[in-house]
């Protein structure tokens, strides 16, 4: 059954006098527990397309069904509740809270959730241990490396257990050892039943996900 | 992990920034309450001393007759033609509606008496009230205690030729003289003191006095509206004010006051234009975090409050540090603002909560634009790699 169903989606944007189409009509049907990377050159409307499945970008034209919800029907706040019951995003320069220790920036997600402090620690202590950093909790960002700041935004991205985990070039600021390791650690993921959307320009990570769908000027390729 | 922790983290994250910001608030709520402070005291101080001056409503009977003078205030006519006011009318006095702001009552009774071969003015008064009032008094000797001892005036006793432990005869009946007073430069110098209802009794005026001083205490307070409910309490008195000196003070103090909250809203308006830009650069340089919140699901009114909270935590610091500041200026400066030495300092809950709550009121006003304004931002423009 599809988790996520796309239909006809367009976006324009006005720039300057310019009218941009970065998405000209994109239909795609996502399973649920599937691991899927968007690939496609700079330009070819590849974030803008992860943007509007992550709830956070109107698209001009079309519909977005996602676990059963028709998302651009909810107002601005309950898109918000949406995403954070639904959604886990992993930013490609990861966007971790300086001054939260690696622990406070996985409990995140977890502030607006009514649970208690005890809970939240324990969720977010298991969530950066299946991500293998259960050692360096106390650690600030500016203490870990580049791929211990990775695996932290991702275990801030499924810490809440998503339906559906999404990553922006997750792989775009590491060396490429680190992207192995990452995209392991994503595939361990979807293996575990996470639902995975992935953009990124490397075509070496299309091995990792089940099925690879490329975008060209706003409109899939193949 | 809740949204204060966020807040907190923050500021204990940008602790320049955030110190700029408290001095900011800080600076303008201390100079609100140093001259609320100095205001205050000085009242207080002008208060006091209102009320070391002595009296400052005169109740004297209407007359037509002779007048005299009696400490530079014009009496009604106490020689010959005249009229007193009746003792148990005094007690209306203590009804008005100010009554609270009397500080003291010292009925008078006078009379011209003859002691050996000189005629002297005796008047009759309450020894208790009357060294209350006059405090600038020194008696050489004692008070009089009882009906049978005076109290001469400096001059009184020289002219009299007797002094403390003496004793005088008037209208054949002897009195001790308890004391003296020392030269006062006033017309208290030439008179006899003796106990009013003695007095009374001596003059044949049993019941009678011939005028009243009343000391109110009050710089607030209307004193012209005290003598009008007094004056219309007693329509056959003359009542008067004598407040000319005392309200030219509080006329100085109150332009002082004016001035110093005109200046004290321009120095906390210039504390909010600081809370304002530096909550507006906050919000602005945090896009990304903003961003980040907005995307993992914060809503609108999560941000509002992480921002308001960041306000209320600094304004909350910059009130109670402005408080103890304000205070501090205001302790420094009253020793050359005020009239007398012994000035204290009016330590008061109403200016610590209200500079508390100001500073508060103001840090939360100035910054519920920059608050809504990231509340606002979307997160897709807010996370540009998106």
């Amino acid at each position: 059954m599809a988790i996520i169903e796309m239909k006809n989606v367009k976006k324009q944007y006005q720039t300057g006098s310019d009218l941009v189409e970065a998405l000209r009509g994109v239909d795609i049907s996502i399973e649920a527990g599937e691991f899927i990377t968007i690939m496609g050159q700079s330009g070819s409307g590849k974030s803008t397309l992860l943007s509007v499945l992550g709830g956070m970008n109107h698209p001009t034209s079309g519909e977005v069904e996602m676990a059963g919800v028709k998302l651009y029907q909810l107002k601005s706040e309950e898109l918000a509740d949406f995403r954070a019951q639904n959604l886990g995003f992993v930013f490609q320069s990861f966007h971790l809270i300086q001054y939260l220790t690696a622990l406070e920036n996985v409990m995140l997600p977890l502030a607006i959730v009514k649970m208690s402090t005890a809970a939240k620690r324990e969720a977010a202590r298991q969530a950066l241990e299946r991500v293998g950093l259960g050692a360096k909790t106390d650690r600030l960002p500016n203490q870990l490396s580049g791929g211990e700041q990775e695996r932290v935004a991702i275990a801030r991205a499924i810490v809440n257990n998503p339906h559906i985990l999404l990553a922006d070039e997750p792989t775009g600021n590491l060396d490429s050892k680190t992207s192995e390791e990452v995209m392991a650690l994503f595939r361990q993921l979807n293996e575990a039943g996470q639902t995975v959307v992935m953009v990124t320009h490397n075509p070496e990570n299309g091995a990792y996900s089940d099925r690879t769908i490329h975008l060209k000027d706003g409109l899939i390729s193949a | 992990m809740k949204l204060h922790t966020i807040s907190i983290n923050n500021l204990k994250r940008r602790k320049a920034k955030m110190a700029f910001l408290t001095i900011g608030l800080m600076v303008g709520i201390a100079t609100i309450v140093t001259l609320v402070t100095l205001t205050r005291s000085m009242s207080n101080d002008i208060e006091r001393k209102m009320d070391e001056f002595g009296a400052n409503i005169l109740i004297t009977p209407q007359s037509n007759g002779l007048s005299m003078n009696y400490g530079g205030i014009s009496l009604g006519g106490v020689t010959f033609d005249q009229r007193e006011i009746k003792e148990a009318d005094l007690d209306k006095v203590r009804k008005i509606k100010n009554n609270k702001n009397i500080s003291s009552i010292s009925p008078k009774v006078l009379g011209g008496v003859k002691v050996g071969t000189h005629d002297v003015l005796l008047v009759g008064v309450d020894f208790a009230a009357e060294l209350k009032m006059k405090q600038w008094w020194q008696i050489f000797g004692s008070e009089p205690k009882g009906d049978n001892e005076v109290l001469l005036g400096s001059d009184a006793s020289n002219t009299l030729n007797a002094t403390s432990g003496d004793n005088i005869e008037i209208k054949g009946e002897k009195f001790k003289v308890a004391g003296v007073l020392n030269q006062t430069g006033s017309q208290d110098d030439s008179l006899v003191f003796m106990a009013l209802p003695k007095a009374q009794k001596v003059l044949g005026k049993e019941g009678k006095i011939t005028m009243a001083e009343v000391a109110a205490l009050c710089s607030g307070c209307p004193i012209s509206d005290m003598v009008n409910q007094i004056a219309e309490l007693l329509p056959d008195s003359k009542v008067s004010a004598i407040q000319q000196v005392v309200a030219g003070r509080l006329k100085a103090l109150d332009q002082f006051k004016r001035f110093s909250y005109a200046m004290g809203s321009v120095v906390v308006f210039i504390g909010s234009l600081i809370v304002f830009v530096t909550m507006m650069g906050s919000v602005n340089e945090r896009t990304t975090e903003i961003g980040v919140f907005r995307a993992i699901g914060f809503r609108k009114s999560h941000i509002m409050r992480i921002i308001l909270l960041e306000a209320a935590l600094v304004s909350l610091l910059a009130g109670i540090l402005g408080y103890a500041a304000g205070m501090g200026g205001a302790k420094l400066a009253l020793p050359f603002m005020a009239e007398t030495k012994n000035a204290h300092l009016v330590w008061d809950a109403t200016v610590a909560f209200g500079s508390i709550g100001l500073a508060l009121l103001l840090g939360i006003l100035a910054s519920l634009y920059p608050a809504l304004h990231a509340s606002k931002m979307d997160p897709t423009e807010a996370l540009r790699a998106l």
